[in-house]
């Protein structure tokens, strides 16, 4: 693991500390008030399971093609933190969703797309852990899948009539907003850096402890 | 006539039961089409939260707090999971070692 890995996981306990202050200095949203501030967080989770989708079908691809295991692991990383970045997306939508449009859950296009692509990432790690042999390969298809899902949950929102806000959002919030946004969301993308290593290296051990075995078995 | 008449009768007799069809299903669905486009009820009054019964009053900071603890949980439990899995690895790791060495001496 690099060196950079002590000092930066400091750096982000730091920063995880600091968001519940920072959110809480941002302004009440005019219409949906003290709930939006849940924006802070799921749009941010949002994107990272978004990016994990892209990074695990990615190395899949790769893997499929040229067989080298770095990818696999890159693949089964980013896999799992797609699930647990989906899991907060899909836990905190309905949250704000209640108070915000009156219902727990919308089947539109967004909503919909995301809870289908977390799903093939969950059945990705349920083959990976219960497939037996090979079921890396069939895995790696699973991600593919899951990969082509990403750019209809990003644009569906402009595509088709839903209640959920356009893309439009982020790019238009004022200073006072924009900020604390900025900041949870560069502070859940060194998370999601950190975790990715830690998930890596977990694989590369387990690598290890399989030519142990091999070696204990000879 | 013939056999061709008698085709063109029947897709005569075809296109008027589509036609009649198409008007029985507009007349049946068009209430339903112009009621879905009206907009919501006008406000004539505004009525204070307090005056809400219990289960229309729904207050945000318990949403907002179930959210953050959310978070919080997940991210937590994930970081302990991924730590738990690292360590029983490495033990393992170093079991396995521990075994090859001494196979080596014997």
């Amino acid at each position: 693991m690099s060196r950079l890995f002590a000092p930066a996981s400091g750096l982000c306990a730091i920063m995880l500390a600091a968001t519940p202050f920072v959110i809480a200095s941002a302004p009440y949203e005019s219409t949906m008030g003290l709930v939006q501030k849940i924006f802070y967080y799921h749009v941010p989770s949002a994107w990272l399971m978004m990016l994990a989708a892209l990074v695990s079908g990615t190395s899949s691809g790769f893997y499929l093609f040229n067989r080298k295991l770095s990818w696999d692991r890159i693949a089964v990383a980013s896999a799992e933190l797609m699930v647990l970045f989906g899991a907060i997306v899909l836990i905190t939508g309905p949250l704000w969703g209640r108070k915000a449009w009156g219902v727990w859950w919308q089947w539109d296009a967004r909503l919909t797309s995301s809870l289908t692509t977390w799903m093939i990432f969950c059945a990705y790690l349920i083959v990976r852990r219960f497939g037996g042999i090979g079921s890396e390969k069939l895995a790696a298809g699973l991600a593919l899948f899951g990969l082509a899902n990403v750019p209809f949950i990003y644009v569906s929102v402009n595509y088709w009539r839903t209640i959920h806000p356009t893309t439009n959002v982020v790019p238009t919030l004022p200073l006072s907003m924009g900020g604390p946004f900025w900041f949870c969301a560069l502070t859940l993308l060194l998370l999601y850096i950190l975790l990715m290593q830690l998930r890596i290296r977990l694989e590369d051990q387990r690598k290890q402890l399989d030519n142990l075995y091999l070696a204990v078995d000879r | 006539m013939g056999r061709w008449g008698g085709c063109a009768m029947m897709i005569q007799k075809t296109r008027f039961l589509i036609g009649i069809l198409l008007l029985v299903f507009s007349f049946v669905f068009s209430p339903v089409v112009v009621w879905s486009q009206q907009p919501g009820e006008q406000v004539d009054e505004f009525v204070p939260i307090s005056e809400l019964p219990p289960e229309d009053q729904l207050p945000a900071a318990p949403l907002l707090v179930s959210a953050y603890a959310c978070v919080v949980l997940a991210l937590g439990i994930y970081v302990w999971s991924v730590g738990r899995r690292l360590s029983t690895v490495q033990q393992e790791i170093k079991r396995l070692e521990l075994e090859i060495k001494r196979d080596v001496h014997n």
